[in-house]
This record gives C-alpha cells, sequence and structure tokens, in this order.
C-alpha cells in the first residue's frame, strides 16, 4: 500500500489508498462460504420437476414411481403448498399475475418449477424428479414481444399481455419541432435477452429452528431484504421469524435481489418437512429458469438544428418481461434519462412491457441502460446522416459546469457532474489524431480499425423515492478487546465492502484498518437497509459508516478528556493510540478506554452511556447521487469472418472520491466486460415453441481473457453533496459500455456502408452485412 | 449404481472412500473431503471454476470422476499456501493485483496458473493468457487475472511471482 505521510488524526490515511482487500485472503485458499458450503445436520437436498412446454394446462402429475424411488424424502407440488397461500410480489407495484412458487394448474414457460423433489442427496434428488410424468395439454406459447402484443394472454388473471406503460403528456411543440428541423434522424435498437450468469447460481438452505423461527442462508444482494420478503410472503400464514445468513455470494449483479419461486418453494418445503433442505441451481437451471434481463426494442426520432444542436427526440420502448418477472421494467428511468448529459429541450415518449411464455426478467447492472445504448448510438448515427465528427456533435451539445445545476426536459435535476470535461480528458489520453492516422493506414493495408466513443450521466444511490433504498444502518462499536466492529446494512457479491467500509471507519476512529472487521451477512445483526442495487453503497452504506463513526470518535474523545483530565478538543487518536496535544508524555490506547468503558461505570463522566458504540441510519441528500463519463474503444473488424477484436479501451470518469481506487476500476473493467458480452457474443434465445436454445455455457457465450484488453482510466473526481463526497460506481461499465462498443463496430462497419444496431454483433450477423455491402 | 473403494492423496493427506461410479470428482472433494474452496460452477467442462491439480495437470473436476483418480495425487485451493499460511505465489500475485472479486471462479484460476508454473516451469506469457482464457469470471473483466498471468511468465526463474 501506498500511504503518504500525514499528520497523525488530521487527515484520511486509508480513503483514497489501494489498500488490499481484506476479503482476499479466505477466497484464495478456498476457505470462503458460500451457500453450498452450508451443511447442517440432517439436511436433505431439493431436485425440481420442470416443464417442457412454454404453455398449456397440466391435467395430471403422475408422482408414483418418483415416490419410490432411493433416498426420495417427500415430493411436493402446488397443491401442498396451498396452504401457506403464497403470493410472490412483483417490484415497482406493477399489478400482474398471481405468482405462486410452483406451476398451479398451468405451465407458462419451459424450465417453470412445477414439482419440488426432496431425497438424500442431489443425485438420488435428479434421479426421482426424472421419474415423475407431467401430463400437460400443450398450447401454441407466444413467445416474441411483437407475438405478446396481440397473441392469447399469458396470464387467465389478466385482460392481456401488456404488463405496464408509460406515456408523456401529449405536447404540441414536439411535432412542430420535427416540422421545422433541418435534420430528422431516425433508428430502431434492439437488445437481445441477456442472462446474468453469476458464477454461482441461485441457492438456499432453509432449515427450520424450533417452531417460530427460521434460518435461511441464501446467495443474496442483501439478507435484510429477503428477511423483509421472506416475513412478508409467509407472516399471514405462519409465525415464523425469518434470519437470513449470507457471507460469500458468487456475484449476483441483480439476479439476487429479490429471491424468487424456487428460493421460496424450498423454504415452504423445509416448514412443511422439519428438516433442513438445500437447494443449489445448477447452470442449465441458472440459464433456462433463473431470472433474465433486457429484451427490449427502442424505436428513436431525434431532430437537430442546421448547426447540429439536439432539439428534441421521440422515443418507444417496447420490452419482454416473460412470463414471472420478479422486476417487470416498464421503462420508466430509461425514458426519464434519456436526455443524458445533453441540453435537449423536449423528449416525448411511450413504453409498454409484455408478458410471454419465456423465462421471466429481473434487474441486470443498469437495468435503464437502454437510455445511453439507444441515445449515443444514435447520435453516431446522426453524425453520420448529417455529416459531422461525433465527438464535434456531442460538444456542440453536452451540458458544462455553467448549466448546473440542470433539469432535464423529463424532470430530473443533474448536479455535480463533469461529462464535457470527462469527454475532453478521454481524447486527450485516445490521441484522436493518431488514432485516425493509423486507422487511414490500416484501412489501406484492408483492415477495418473503429473507434467509438459514449458519454452518459448515471443516477446512482436512488434514495430520493421513498421506500427500501432510502437509506442505510450502521452500528460500530469498539469492542472491549479494542478490536473495532462495523456492522453494516452493506452486502457483497464482490463489491470489496468489507475493504472499503473499514478503510472509512478506519479513517474517521483512526485505527489501524487490520483491526476493523466489517459484519454485513446477517439480517438478525444490525439494522434493515437494501444491500447492493442501485450504484449505492459506498454512497449510502459509505455515508453511514462516516456519520456513525463521527459519533463514536465524540464519545472517545469525550471519554479519553475526562481519563486524561483532558480537553476532549485536544484529543487526538491515530493508528489506535489517543494522545492529548502538546502534551506528549500523555498518551492511551482505544483499548484501554474500551475496556474503561465497558468495565469501570465509576470512573466514567457522571451522564455518560456504558460501553463504546454508536449507530446512524444515513439518507444521501436530494434523489439521487449522479456520477458521469466518457468511455472510448478501439476495435478491429475482421472482413473475412465478421470477428471484432476489443484493441484498447479507455475510461474517462467522475465517481467523486473513491474510497478505493483499484475497487473503483475493478468494478468498471467487471461492467464493461459485459458490455463486450453484451453487444458482441451473449444471447439467450428461444425456438419458436419457446424451448431455450442457449442452455449451456458453450452455446451462450461469455467474453474470456481474450475478448478483454487491460483497460486504461482517467479519474476525475467532483465531490457529490452527500457524506464523505462519493458517488456510485458500480453499474456504469454495463450502461456505458455497450454504446461504446456499437459505435465503434459502426465506425468500422462505415467502410462498407452498413451500419447495425441490432445487438448482438455477431460474426454472422456483421459477414452478411459486409458481403451485402 | 455400483460402488467402488478410492484410495487419493489429497492435499498431502490420504483419503480411502467407498464411492458411486457416477460420483464426480468435484462432489468428491467438496463433500466426502470437505475441501469446498472446490466451485462448481457449470458442470459442463467450461468455467473452469473447479480446476484442482490431479498429478501434476489442471484438471476440471467436474469432468472426472472420483473412480477415475483413484491412486491420484490432488491439490486444491486448500492445499496451496504453506503450512505457515504463506500465501503461494500465485495467490500473492492474485492478492496484489486485485484479481478477484467475488471469488467464486478464483479456486480455478488460480489452480491453473499453480500447476503449470510448478516447479520452477516458465510457460510464456501467451501460453499463460491462453490458459486463463479457459475460466470465465464474470467479475473482474479479466484484468488482475491478465496482469498475474504477465507477472508469472516474466518472473525471474525459482522466483515465483
Amino acid at each position: 500500500m501506498n500511504s503518504p505521510e500525514m499528520p497523525p488524526g488530521m487527515a484520511a490515511r486509508f480513503v483514497g489508498q489501494r489498500v488490499p482487500r481484506k476479503e482476499d485472503a479466505r477466497l484464495l485458499t478456498g476457505r470462503g462460504a458460500y451457500v453450498d458450503d452450508i451443511v447442517l445436520p440432517g439436511m436433505l437436498h431439493a431436485a425440481f420437476v420442470r416443464s417442457q412446454i412454454a404453455r398449456g394446462r397440466i391435467r395430471s402429475i403422475d408422482l408414483e414411481a418418483a415416490r419410490s424411488a432411493p433416498g426420495v424424502r417427500a415430493i411436493y407440488t402446488a397443491a401442498d403448498l396451498a396452504k401457506f397461500d403464497l403470493q410472490l410480489h412483483l417490484m415497482h407495484g406493477v399489478v400482474g399475475p398471481i405468482v405462486r412458487p410452483l406451476a398451479d394448474g398451468r405451465v407458462a414457460h419451459v424450465g417453470e418449477a412445477i414439482a419440488i423433489v426432496i431425497a438424500d442427496d442431489r443425485y438420488l434428488a435428479e434421479d426421482a424428479a426424472n421419474l415423475v410424468f407431467v401430463d400437460c395439454d400443450a398450447e401454441t406459447p407466444v413467445v416474441t414481444m411483437d407475438q405478446a402484443a396481440d397473441g392469447p394472454t399469458v396470464h387467465s388473471n389478466l385482460e392481456s399481455n401488456v404488463a405496464g406503460g408509460i406515456q408523456s403528456p401529449d405536447d404540441p411543440e414536439l411535432p412542430a419541432i420535427f416540422a421545422r428541423a433541418a435534420h430528422v434522424v431516425e433508428g430502431v435498437i434492439v437488445h437481445q435477452r441477456q442472462a446474468h450468469s453469476p458464477m454461482e447460481g441461485r441457492g438456499v438452505v432453509a432449515s427450520r429452528q424450533g417452531e417460530g423461527e427460521m434460518t435461511i442462508h441464501l446467495a443474496c444482494q442483501s439478507p435484510h431484504m429477503a428477511a423483509l420478503y421472506f416475513t412478508q410472503l409467509f407472516g399471514e400464514r405462519t409465525d415464523v421469524h425469518f434470519r437470513v445468513l449470507s457471507k460469500d455470494v458468487g456475484g449476483a449483479f441483480g439476479l439476487k435481489v429479490q429471491p424468487w419461486r424456487e428460493e421460496c418453494a424450498i423454504i415452504a418445503a423445509a416448514l412443511l418437512l422439519g428438516r433442513p433442505v438445500k437447494w443449489i441451481e445448477d447452470r442449465l437451471e441458472n440459464l433456462t429458469s433463473a431470472c433474465q434481463a433486457r429484451e427490449q426494442r427502442c424505436k428513436v426520432r431525434m431532430a437537430f438544428d442546421a448547426d447540429a444542436r439536439w432539439l428534441a427526440a421521440e422515443v418507444d420502448f417496447e420490452t419482454n418481461v416473460g412470463a414471472f418477472p420478479n422486476n417487470p421494467d416498464i421503462g420508466a428511468l430509461a425514458m426519464m434519462m434519456f436526455p443524458g448529459p445533453y441540453r435537449v429541450a423536449k423528449v416525448g415518449f411511450k413504453t409498454r412491457a409484455y408478458y410471454s411464455n419465456t423465462v421471466g426478467q429481473a434487474a441486470y447492472r443498469g437495468p435503464w441502460m437502454m437510455e445511453s445504448l439507444a441515445r449515443e448510438t444514435m447520435l453516431d448515427k446522426a453524425a453520420r446522416q448529417i455529416g459531422i465528427d461525433p465527438i464535434e456533435l456531442r460538444r456542440r451539445n453536452l451540458i458544462t459546469a455553467a448549466d448546473q445545476p440542470h433539469t432535464l426536459p423529463t424532470g430530473l435535476a443533474v448536479d455535480r457532474v463533469t461529462p464535457r470535461e470527462c469527454l475532453e480528458l478521454l481524447l486527450e489520453k485516445l490521441d484522436l489524431p493518431a488514432f485516425r492516422a493509423e486507422q487511414a493506414k490500416a484501412r489501406a493495408e484492408g483492415r477495418h480499425l473503429g473507434l467509438g466513443v459514449a458519454v452518459y450521466v448515471e443516477p446512482t444511490t436512488m434514495h430520493g423515492f421513498g421506500g427500501p433504498l432510502v437509506s442505510d444502518s450502521a452500528h460500530v462499536r469498539v469492542e472491549p478487546s479494542g478490536k473495532v466492529s462495523l456492522v453494516i446494512s452493506t452486502h457483497s457479491q464482490g463489491h470489496g465492502t468489507q475493504t472499503t467500509m473499514a478503510q472509512v471507519v478506519a479513517d474517521e476512529l483512526g485505527v489501524p484498518i487490520a483491526d476493523v472487521a466489517v459484519l454485513e451477512d446477517d439480517s438478525s445483526r444490525g439494522g434493515f437497509g437494501p444491500g447492493a442495487g442501485g450504484s449505492r453503497q459506498a454512497v449510502s452504506g459509505g455515508g453511514a459508516a462516516i456519520r456513525a463513526s463521527k459519533l463514536l470518535s465524540q464519545k472517545i474523545k469525550r471519554l479519553a478528556g475526562h481519563l486524561l483530565n483532558a480537553n476532549p478538543q485536544d484529543i487526538t487518536i491515530a493508528d489506535g493510540l489517543v494522545r492529548v496535544a502538546g502534551v506528549e508524555e500523555v498518551t492511551t490506547t482505544i483499548k484501554r478506554i474500551a475496556q474503561t468503558a465497558y468495565y469501570e461505570p465509576a470512573r466514567l463522566p457522571p451522564d455518560a452511556e456504558l460501553g463504546l458504540e454508536a449507530q446512524y441510519r444515513y439518507q444521501p441528500p436530494g434523489t439521487f447521487v449522479f456520477s458521469n463519463a466518457a468511455h472510448a474503444c478501439v476495435c478491429e473488424l475482421d472482413a473475412e469472418t465478421g470477428v471484432v477484436k476489443i484493441l484498447r479501451w479507455i475510461a474517462s470518469e467522475d465517481c467523486g472520491v473513491m474510497i478505493n481506487p483499484a475497487i473503483v476500476e475493478g468494478q468498471i473493467a467487471g461492467g464493461v466486460a459485459q458490455a463486450i458480452g453484451g453487444v458482441l457474443m451473449e444471447q439467450i434465445s428461444y425456438d419458436a415453441y419457446g424451448n431455450p436454445t442457449a442452455a449451456t455455457f458453450k452455446d451462450y457465450l461469455l467474453p474470456t481473457a481474450h475478448d478483454i484488453p487491460q483497460l486504461e482510466y482517467c479519474h476525475l473526481v467532483t465531490p457529490s453533496a452527500s457524506e464523505g463526497g462519493f458517488k456510485g460506481v458500480g453499474e456504469g461499465g454495463a450502461i456505458i459500455g455497450p454504446p461504446t462498443v456499437v459505435n465503434a463496430v459502426a465506425d468500422a462497419l462505415s467502410a462498407f456502408g452498413a451500419e447495425c444496431l441490432d445487438l448482438p454483433l455477431t460474426p454472422a450477423k456483421l459477414l452478411k452485412l459486409i458481403d451485402g455491402a | 449404481m455400483s460402488r467402488h473403494q478410492v484410495e487419493l492423496t489429497v492435499n498431502g493427506g490420504t483419503i480411502t472412500a467407498e464411492v458411486e461410479a457416477r460420483r464426480t470428482l468435484a462432489d468428491f472433494l467438496r463433500i466426502d473431503a470437505g475441501l469446498t474452496g472446490v466451485h462448481i460452477g457449470c458442470e459442463h467442462g467450461v468455467c473452469g471454476a473447479c480446476t484442482v491439480i490431479v498429478d501434476g495437470d489442471p484438471v476440471r473436476s467436474c469432468l472426472m470422476l472420483a473412480v477415475q483418480a483413484h491412486g491420484a495425487t490432488v491439490t486444491t485451493a486448500e492445499g496451496l499456501a504453506a503450512a505457515d499460511g504463506t500465501l503461494h505465489p500465485v495467490q500473492q500475485a492474485m492478492r496484489e493485483e486485485y484479481g478477484l472479486q467475488c471469488g467464486f471462479c478464483t479456486p480455478g484460476v488460480v489452480m491453473t496458473l499453480a500447476a503449470l508454473t510448478a516447479d520452477g516451469a516458465r510457460p510464456s506469457e501467451a501460453e499463460l493468457h491462453e490458459a486463463v482464457s479457459g475460466h470465465l469470471c464474470r467479475c473482474t473483466g479479466y484484468q488482475g487475472i491478465q496482469r498475474v498471468a504477465t507477472r508469472l511468465a516474466r518472473a525471474p526463474q525459482g522466483e515465483g511471482a
């Protein structure tokens, strides 16, 4: 660690540093504790019987052969779970289908769980699951969003397949702007369906502890949110108190925000059976039954004046949310953010989300990313049509510091962002003239290089709209041992919050980082909070940690002042040592103060509380905390094979004060890699009968180390108004990455007079365009 | 299902067990030997998370049966660090290069790189990058993993990373 010399107790020592991660030692030595590592006495194993057809009525389920299979302890269907009357909640208050844990009379997608087989081990459970015979009357499914729009309803309790939608108020000025615009640019952007693909699938171990308590080990994004969800779901029918434990989680990316049908079915099964039950999702299940993401289509019209100033846009957004989405996204945030960091005056929009006989939709890293994908790719298309450099087009339209606070035409107020500055920094690092010369030279040699640039502003933290994302809780204490415990409502699935939150607390308290333990794996410990989701943990969790630590620091100083006969304002603490300013010889330690605070009430000031602890629930100011970035990538398109290789990537970003730049860069790179995969190779697809056709990692192609270059970074630091000055950074790479790649490919394709805004940009698709040119 | 007696050397100790013919080496190591650092990510040999070292070679333990490992010497991520807890050079390099986030794919990546650099072997940079391209990581964008591969290839003979 590069630790600059700082006066003791005067300034940050850990925040801003590339501190090694506290998580790594256990994870590198195989000592993590993921859900599948949990083994409980008497634990049984579950496998699901799943639908082989996309749509139909269940006529009968024959369990006889399975019941007598070796090691089988129980088999449950919807009828067995009916006593709990479980109706799963959809996010965003969407009124949708009645969602039960198991198919109840009908099936609505291939892979839908129909029965649970519980046996002594997973092998035996799968053997028996294969013996269950489900007789169905198959019906013709609606698979695509066009089929869903006017096809038979997926859910019999609903009048249509429209899950929801929003529309901007009619604005008579909008058509008038288009009528007199010098340039009108139109396009359709299609983003295919993706699978989140965390390397660890979903998983749960449900264990009933006596009559009134269940302990749930869960792969999730927040133990508190999961416990709340289970309590709401089961609360009406049971008096069970839920405790959710979740130590290490092997990636999530939105998939594990909300426990869904299988997890709830397993809990019901464990309640019925009275023994611990484990279910670990395998990859086939993950790719065919776990919620999926994207599958959106966006029709865009943009109007520009003669100077290429962006005047207005009309956006039509549609999405296929599948049969049982836990997070049916009706495109609201995508529309709110469509103007991005640009001075566009008017944006009109209409959105529709459709149910279909496919796997349901969940939030996925930057769920609203279509705003950046559609806007940034259309700006490049506009630049080509108008005949202006795409970077110059952006320069003419980007907001600057002088425009802020800036209210988007959709109503959101954006402040403390630096899109123009990030773009200029990016171009400096890129050396645009040098690239254009290289590109021309390559083209003369028959090689096709392309440059893509995109700019965006990102609404992070999402704390200003009510609901569970409003606040985070931190409880910090100095234990009698002198060690510090931070119990906080953040939760890591790779985010490194055990490191970043420890950095924050170590600075505030003046203790060694090794002495700070961050505890975030248990819903019964500490206060409620939403965990990971919405790029919020540094901002909201970090803010809570700072505020709680400041309160605790005051307590320590007051007590130290009392014990050392000094003014609390003269007390400084660094490296766990407590000093009195100007009195060299008087020192004590945090540990001794803690022991006095817990063990020797008589020595405390008369009105002081026993112990050494503090807690704070923090809500950041405003509605969102905005971060922003400009990214560039250089690609080479092989005209013989249609393969796109990313040669260079630069991320120029402003996420405010960075707690740990290595972790910030890790978040950006992870999002960018998912963006490269999403644009070039990943595709969840179905045949005409609704059968999934990408059910393994041989068909669902994830990017490998060959596909991702070493990223280059420029960091601008414009502190947010939130405690610590932090801004969110977790989702950004996955939002700004996709248009960056698409624009680079479009630049390379321009040699053939072709363009493609229909993702993924597979070699086959690009070859067809090249050959057609 | 037939059952078979197997004896393996795992992380320096001998394990004797009776297993079903169909039991994968991955399940055997995780469930029967308690070595939960062996992570199962796809069960069809693509992701590489379950990679362990069998008789010196990196092997996908989801594609090998426990009975096939009878008589073999197996090393998992738990058995890589020194007895005093000092990290193996590959583990240390992964830590210094921020080569992991969620840690699920990590033991597999580490075992492949450890197998290829064992006993002072120094494969080329290209060979090590090729090798890590056989591992899927969804968190890191492979940034740290690539830097580790480069570091290991460039490290002086016999000095680890």
